[in-house]
């Protein structure tokens, strides 16, 4: 078995170039402060390092698989497909892997409240996973507008004992469910931590979910040494607020001869103004605590953002992916609502996989790129969940009506 | 000493609060004027953001309806406000905002137009003293306070941000997010005490506050009162005659500050 022992990066400034900071509100700053004392502690004590192993493997079921997709290759004709299957986690997503090291860090802060904002919901559930593991009160806020149409995640977060607070204001949606979220916590800091759920926000939230979520290559990298003995040319993993990808890339940044592609959603095109295509069609600007790149108007507003999947549908990106997609590490691609579903029916026919729409947006890269790579050359893309949560929707977009 | 400092020199402040472009350009105009009618010694105009954090359901609102009557609102015509406000009282302004919107215009050409204008300071909820290196210098050059926000659970963060702040000092009353309550935090009178150790600027305590009595309890605890949320209510509920009303409430309430003792 992949022995995992998680290297926890080294960056204790919360900056990447110039990008993340912590731009909060004062309320909230002392609490950052010891959430961030408290992770650089506890990131280097055996403890609690050994405590992340084992629910790692015992609770979430690491290392997933990376599975050689031959069907795919065979079909696309170009680099060998492998995909690191984070869909077979427990709550079959990649979602687990941070809210199990967080939820840890808070138990031994001392934290007996998670709060946690979630779009579709596969956050939320995981919240609500590890709280119910941990005996914690939870309570997650939820856009009014997610809370009715992804009614089945809001049940089971209450099978699992948590609060769901639909959120009213603003556009209802994610960024407004963080909105609130931020607010509650500014109420009530003492016994509660805020669990975020991708790579953005304040630091240390972009550092730790980084550390948590890079298990992902850590395990990659070596799974694939031992079946081919080689690195991968390219990785390739969907973005939303960055937490899969980031994850997924973490292990081979420094690997200069390592291609790294994030799929942003592009929900109608990256060039209308129903996208989600952060990178693409975004600028700089200061939102949520970090600086980093946001789709907003000139004045500064921050633009409501359209796709076609809930858990892409962030109008900003985490920090980090600002800095890679600056400094040309990284590059960010559009993939449409149409090519994303297009890759969920594809992948599902050829490897007999129904992945979450989300990560069916990479899918959709790899379609285009692996037929123009040598045969020899290797990709690795992230299934960063499971697609059951999709099959109603999906089903709705190809005009299939089915009883729910 | 800076502007926004002198206005609590002589006596308690009564400090404001309402949202630009809400319900429109002449709307703002005529509202900030009737506060200084009325006797305000300083109003700050919050710049509408798409996404108040640190406010509560009452700005938020306003906020939403002043993008909606004009989405892109460019910083330009808020500014434009001011100059038209600028024609008819030369009471001390500040802005409230949030740091996107200030760094998308610039923070150099931002800060220039504050001072053309007379503007003579900016509250920035989500600029803590961690990250107010980048504009600070740029702001000072242009001798733009920088009024920084302190809360019950500043704890030792206290001093440096004390030190650090001209103008004034924005005392939170409590824990929580802008928006009419009838409790503070019981210990703001030590909070303002350990301020005041290391610093002579003064301070305003605002969060809650829409009484006359609250006004007057908090003007006795610190150099002056800030009301926001009341004043959006009354600018929410009587449209074109709230420059009469808020002039009428803006009388009552500096009344209740200005009887406190200086210090
Ligand atoms: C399956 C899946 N993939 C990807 C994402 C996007 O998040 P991130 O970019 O943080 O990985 C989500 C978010 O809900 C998700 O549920």
């Amino acid at each position: 078995m992949t022995e995992l022992n998680l290297k926890l990066s080294k960056n204790t400034t919360g900056r990447y170039g110039e990008y993340g900071g912590q731009y909060i509100p004062e309320t909230l700053m002392n609490e950052l402060d010891r959430m961030t004392k408290a992770y650089e502690h506890y990131k280097n004590d055996p403890e609690f390092k050994t405590e992340l192993h084992d629910l790692l493997v015992d609770y979430a079921n690491r290392p997933s698989l990376l599975y050689y997709a031959e069907r795919m290759t065979k079909d696309l004709g170009g680099a060998q497909i492998y995909l690191k299957r984070e869909d077979l986690n427990h709550t079959g997503a990649h979602k687990i892997n941070n809210v199990i090291g967080q939820a840890l860090l808070a138990k031994h802060m001392g934290k007996t409240r998670l709060i946690a904002e979630t779009g579709a919901g596969q956050h939320g559930v995981a919240t609500a996973t590890i709280a119910a593991y941990f005996g914690m009160e939870c309570e997650v806020f939820m856009g009014k507008k997610d809370t009715d149409r992804q009614r089945l995640n809001v049940y089971r977060m209450e099978l699992l004992g948590a609060k769901v607070h639909p959120v009213t204001s603003g556009s209802m949606v994610l960024k407004d469910a963080i909105n609130a979220a931020l607010q509650d916590w500014t109420k009530r800091v003492d016994d509660t931590f805020y669990l975020m759920g991708s790579a953005t926000g304040p630091h240390p939230y972009p550092l730790m979910v980084r550390d948590f979520q890079s298990v992902i290559s850590q395990e990659s990298k070596q799974q694939l040494q031992e079946k081919t003995g080689k690195l991968p040319d390219m990785v390739v993993a969907c973005v939303g607020g960055g937490s899969n990808a980031i994850g997924s890339f973490a292990n081979y940044i420094n690997e200069p001869s390592v291609q790294l592609v994030g799929a942003e959603a592009a929900g109608k095109g990256v060039e209308t103004e129903l996208t989600a295509a952060t990178v693409e069609r975004g600028s700089d600007g200061i939102f949520h605590g970090m600086k980093s790149m946001f789709l907003q108007n000139k004045t500064g507003q921050i633009k409501p953002v359209y796709s076609i999947s809930a858990g892409l549908d962030y109008p900003g990106v985490g920090p980090e992916h600002a800095y890679l997609a600056k400094t040309g590490r990284a590059k960010y691609v559009g993939i449409t609502d149409d090519e994303a579903v297009d890759a969920f029916e594809y992948i599902a026919k050829t490897e007999g996989i129904v992945a979450a729409i989300e990560s069916c947006h990479a899918v959709a890269y790899v379609q285009k790129i692996a037929p123009k790579m040598r045969k020899d050359q290797i990709i690795v893309c992230t299934l960063s969940g499971r697609g059951d949560k999709d099959v109603a929707s999906i089903a709705k977009y190809r005009g299939v009506d089915i009883d729910e | 000493m800076s502007k926004i400092a002198e206005v609590f020199k002589n006596h308690k402040a009564f400090i404001p609060f309402i949202a630009a472009n809400d319900p429109d350009f002449q709307g703002t105009v005529n509202n900030v004027v009737a506060l200084a009618k009325g006797g305000a010694d300083l109003v700050e105009i919050g710049i509408p953001f798409s996404d108040p954090v640190a406010d509560g359901p009452v700005i938020q609102a306003a906020d939403i309806r002043a993008l909606k009557a004009d989405p892109d609102l460019p910083m330009d015509t808020i500014f434009d406000m001011v100059a038209e406000i600028r024609k008819q009282t030369a009471i001390p302004l500040a802005f409230l905002t949030y740091l996107n919107i200030v760094f998308q215009y610039g923070y150099e050409a931002f800060t220039k137009r504050c001072t053309e204008l007379g503007i003579d300071g900016l509250v920035i909820p989500d600029m803590p003293y961690e990250e107010r290196g980048e504009l600070a210098p740029i702001a000072a050059k242009h001798d733009v306070d920088l009024i920084p926000l302190v809360t019950p659970v500043s704890g030792d963060r206290i001093e440096k941000i004390a030190k650090a702040a001209t103008g004034f000092i924005y005392v939170v009353s409590s824990l929580g997010v802008t928006g009419e309550r009838s409790e503070f935090a019981n210990d703001l009178s030590d909070l303002v005490a350990r301020i005041r150790k290391v610093t002579d600027v003064p301070t305003a305590i605002g969060f809650g506050i829409h009484t006359a009595e609250q006004a007057a309890e908090m003007a006795q605890i610190a150099d002056g009162a800030i009301v926001g949320s009341a004043c959006v209510n009354i600018v929410a509920e009587y449209g074109e005659q709230a420059p009469t009303k808020l002039q009428d409430y803006t009388k009552q309430m500096k009344a209740a500050v200005v009887g406190n003792p200086v210090r």
